[in-house]
């Protein structure tokens, strides 16, 4: 009997301060309850989680509070595309704006084969590191070191060292950015997906310079510019630069460029065409 | 004789007992946050707050309530929930009043709940009561050594936090990157605290 009663006092106790305490968080919840936003919930509901920072703010959440408070426009989200931005207006009852489908490019074309090494270099696997020693390891100064700075930050799996220079995949690249402030040798930046001439060089050396440097660098030699039909082309700093807007996609820069080093988004060849 | 006494449990909270490196409690966070600095911090902070406030609830309720009625069997699972609803409540004034704070700490608050180090800090005081015969170990103590031993948990992240830095940028054999080579620099730290033994009952004699 006295076991007995032993156990259902312990038990006693046990659920006694079991209680005692759910009872006094309950009272705590509803005494101290924070109002929620329940538009930013909404938002957030159907913003894609990535958390990626694109939209240039911390994390999805805090961009669904800043929608919520109409601080931010509608469509920053580059992951969710148009589709999120449609979304999102819905939620806030505010009309969306047309957005365009951005990927990341690498303005370079410095493989192995085309390019070389100034030395070898047996430092950290990093291109920021490399990139403060000496000026850099690649025979060119603007050029990617190759050494996947930017394939470690990305999210999405979109951008790969392959012989020596990063390339884009622009089937899973969703425009978020983190590339481009990565490379230390800013050489990637985002363009409109379009059938549109890229210039795949940033070399800004004189074109002679250039040329000793690199098969593909572009020198400057504005036969380009001269022959775009829509004067989308412009030469500065000895190095090509195509408005993607006002670019037609008519190819001619592409055929006539000595160096090889404009080509062409060519956006049939996307998986989803 | 009080401030001496409270001034060597301080210290040995830290240093000769210190819960992670030496008892070997709270690894968990230990190797998971660790890896920056301020999210360690911020662990820390939380932990230490937790760990004085659970104190101050678990020891009245063992020594006035369990005791008296022999009923001390129960310590752990009514630890286990004390702990549990202190942080719950914590957070939920932290949320109203401190919401800096609240996001600061965000994810570390919850988790300590199931930190085996606060629970451990809790329990193992009440033994120390038993046992320390040179002078009484009254609450206060006890207040002390939990608030020394969040200190002694965050010097323990801080510096194994700076530990792993360093990590990040050594060639490591393929074999050993990541949790391998992590736990045998754990290891090494605890090892180094190894050194602190006998360190306060030189520095202040008692008894």
């Amino acid at each position: 009997m006295t076991m007995i009663q032993a156990i259902l006092i312990a038990a006693g106790v046990v659920a006694g301060i079991g209680l005692l305490i759910g009872l006094i968080l309950s009272i705590a919840s509803i005494v101290m309850a924070v109002p929620k936003d329940e538009r930013a919930e909404a938002v957030l509901e159907v913003l894609p989680g990535a958390n990626c920072g694109a939209c240039g703010y911390s994390g999805c959440s805090g961009y669904a509070e800043a929608l919520s408070k109409g601080e931010a426009q509608v469509g920053l989200c580059t992951v969710g595309g148009e589709a999120c931005a449609k979304d999102i207006a819905a939620v806030l009852g505010v009309e969306a704006k047309a957005m365009e489908r951005q990927t990341a490019v690498v303005r370079c074309k410095g493989s192995l084969e085309n390019t070389s090494y100034k030395a070898e270099y047996m430092g950290l696997e990093s291109c920021l590191s490399a990139s403060k020693i000496g000026g850099g390891l690649t025979a060119c100064s603007y050029g990617c070191i190759g050494l996947g700075d930017c394939e470690r930050v990305c999210p999405y799996d979109a951008i790969h060292v392959c012989d020596g220079v990063a390339v884009v995949n622009s089937d899973n690249c969703k425009a978020c950015a983190i590339c481009v402030k990565t490379c230390p040798r800013a050489i990637i930046s985002l363009m409109p997906v379009k059938d549109a001439a890229v210039n795949l060089c940033s070399n800004k050396d004189k074109g002679g310079v250039t040329r000793k440097l690199c098969k593909v660098g572009c020198i400057g030699c504005k036969i380009c510019e001269k022959n775009c039909p829509s004067k989308a082309i412009r030469v500065e700093n000895n190095v090509a630069l195509v408005n993607t807007a006002e670019c037609i996609g008519c190819r001619e820069c592409v055929g006539v460029c000595p160096q090889k080093c404009i080509s062409f988004f060519d956006t049939s060849l996307l998986a989803e065409n | 004789m009080l401030i001496k006494t409270l001034v060597a449990v301080f210290l040995a909270a830290i240093l000769t007992e210190n819960y992670v490196l030496s008892k070997f409690l709270g690894i968990c966070p230990f190797l998971g946050v660790s890896k920056k600095l301020d999210s360690a911090l911020g662990m820390s902070v939380a932990v230490t707050v937790v760990m004085v406030l659970a104190t101050a609830v678990t020891y009245p309720i063992y020594m006035y309530l369990l005791v008296p009625f022999g009923m001390d069997y129960l310590q752990t699972i009514l630890f286990i929930l004390v702990i549990a609803g202190l942080v719950q409540l914590v957070e939920i004034i932290l949320k109203k009043y401190i919401p800096a704070l609240y996001k600061s700490l965000g994810i570390y608050l919850p988790l300590i709940t199931t930190n085996c180090a606060v629970l451990g800090v809790t329990m193992l005081v009440l033994q120390k009561v038993q046992s320390t015969t040179a002078y009484d170990y009254t609450y206060i103590h006890a207040l002390i050594n939990a608030f020394g031993a969040g200190i002694g948990f965050l010097v323990a992240m801080v510096m194994f936090a700076g530990v792993r830095g360093r990590l990040e940028n050594a060639d490591i054999p393929k074999s050993l990157k990541g949790l391998p080579i992590t736990l045998v620099a754990a290891a090494l730290v605890s090892l180094s605290f190894l050194g602190f033994a006998g360190f306060v009952d030189k520095l202040i004699p008692l008894g």
